[in-house]
């Protein structure tokens, strides 16, 4: 699957979506998903949680291991997505639609410095050889 | 997400050194996720783990368990001496064929492994033990031979398959015709042997259905037939949650040396009975167990795993295999407890830094498709 070029994303792998209204979506790669197997549980962060830049904030379980969650940028949660936490394996059916939570970034700079598409494909294919 | 373990990295020096099946090719080619099970390269998943666990539930899949080593003993003094080694009395195998369930102890009454022993006939019996733990096993079983002529015989140039699930029995017959009719009256927990094949109405999924063993070179043409039928290929993650639901030990998790089969939820396969001398037999008599294996079902949010701590009324516990039950869509674990603890109790369970409330239940969770526990 080919990487969305208008996404942002973290070594951790995560993508992160910058929308028009200045927030930003928070998801997990194919690659995560992949790695991970069947997504079985997702725990987002509460709504008006405060979090720094790599903040734990987050749990992704599959079948076969439990995956934190890092803030990509520091901000506040503005919205959880609750079909996500309803239906898990919306993660590996459509991980680049599943967003789990929403911030509303503190430091917009830090958005800039993530990863653009290609940078974050070389990361991935190191991790997987 | 960090580097985790789960995030298996192909390693080229471990991978040439890891074990394979006949099979492995057949695996990648369905792409297959490999990983190392206890030495061997082995399938995790085809895809998805919780489809392939549906199959079996519903229809019928097929494992390549080749890394379990089937072990041949024969000799005059075969009956006499797995009845010194064996926790569970082969005196029971009464009719050619048969199966019996045991744990293979150590002199403290520990688990070394557990086993299924199925009698061929005259003084001729199959073990099949784990991968993990075959080697030792042989060791064990090689050095307490007496003097008597007996034959210890691993037999690698042996395949396995378990085939599995309601419509299994059916399938295979229809991949294998040439069995049917020797296998079709065959009973639960009997094998039957067709020319080199060995067939038993075994398994460890809590379904119906057969536990093929047979040569090695046999095994690709048997399993194409089998996929050809609609036999799903599953891979280990599916064996799991499946011997879980079913509530079924797997070794080195739920139990090992440090630990009785009475702890282990097994004290069913332990022949007290008779005067019979067997290592372990003493120890157990002398030993009061204080814990004991129970089932948990998560009643609130999140997914227990191994290893984290239980809080019940009369004591602390711990999980020894938890995960995720696509039967009972919940989170379910096998837990050591207090021996106080009983069936209904409500316990709590630290996961990921919090308490969570869980029932307590005697497994199995599910069998033959049906969901026993109380959600």
């Amino acid at each position: 699957m080919t990487t969305p070029k208008d996404l942002k994303y973290t070594k951790n792998h995560e993508w992160v979506k910058a929308e028009p209204d200045g927030t930003v979506m928070v998801g997990i790669t194919f690659h995560a998903q992949e790695q991970l197997g069947d997504v079985v549980f997702v725990q987002s962060p509460e709504v008006g949680r405060t979090l720094k830049q790599g903040e734990e904030c987050a749990v992704i379980e599959s079948v076969k291991a439990a995956a934190d969650i890092y803030a990509p940028v520091s901000g506040e949660v503005v919205a959880v997505n609750q079909e996500v936490a309803d239906q898990p394996e919306r993660v590996n059916q459509d991980p680049y639609a599943a967003w789990m939570f929403r911030l509303k970034p503190s430091a917009p700079g830090e958005l800039e410095a993530l990863l653009d598409a290609n940078g974050y494909e070389k990361i991935a294919a190191e991790d997987k050889h | 997400m960090p580097a985790s373990p789960f995030f298996y990295v192909w390693d080229p020096m471990t991978a040439a050194a890891l074990l394979h099946t006949p099979l492995a090719a057949a695996h990648r080619a369905l792409g297959a996720r490999m990983v190392d099970f206890a030495g061997w390269e082995m399938p995790l998943h085809y895809g998805s783990q919780i489809e392939e666990h549906r199959a079996v539930r519903r229809a019928a899949g097929v494992f390549d368990v080749s890394h379990m080593l089937a072990v041949d003993i024969t000799g005059d003094s075969a009956r006499a001496y797995l009845g010194r080694m064996l926790a569970n009395d082969v005196a029971k195998l009464k009719t050619p064929g048969q199966a019996l369930y045991s744990c293979l102890l150590n002199e403290a009454g520990g688990v070394l492994d557990d086993l299924i022993t199925y009698w061929r006939g005259d003084e001729h019996f199959r073990l099949v033990l784990n991968a993990g733990t075959a080697e030792r096993d042989c060791a064990w079983l090689e050095s307490h031979l007496e003097a008597a002529p007996l034959r210890i015989e691993p037999r690698r140039d042996l395949a396995i398959l378990a085939v599995q699930g309601p419509h299994a029995r059916e399938k295979t017959w229809g991949a294998i015709p040439a069995i049917r009719a020797a296998t079709a009256q065959l009973a639960q927990f009997q094998a039957a042997e067709v020319g080199a094949m060995f067939i038993g109405r075994t398994g460890y999924t809590g379904e119906d259905g057969f536990e093929i063993v047979l040569p090695r070179d046999d095994a690709a043409a048997v399993w194409g037939a089998l996929l050809a039928e609609g036999v799903a290929p599953a891979g280990l993650g599916a064996r799991d949650t499946l011997r879980l639901e079913a509530g079924m030990n797997l070794y080195g998790q739920d139990m090992d040396e440090t630990v009785t089969p009475e702890e282990s939820g097994l004290a069913w396969t332990v022949a007290l009975k008779e005067a019979r001398e067997f290592v372990g037999r003493r120890a157990l008599e002398a030993r009061t167990p204080t814990r004991r294996l129970l089932g948990l079902v998560l009643i609130d949010k999140g997914i227990m795993r191994g290893h984290q701590k239980v809080r019940c009324a009369a004591g602390e516990g711990e999980v020894t295999s938890g995960g995720f039950s696509p039967t009972l869509n919940r989170s379910i674990a096998l837990v050591r407890v207090p021996r106080a603890v009983a069936p209904d109790d409500e316990v709590e369970v630290e996961v990921r830094g919090n308490w969570l409330r869980a029932r307590v239940v005697k497994p199995p969770f599910v069998r033959h498709g049906k969901i026993l526990a109380r959600i």
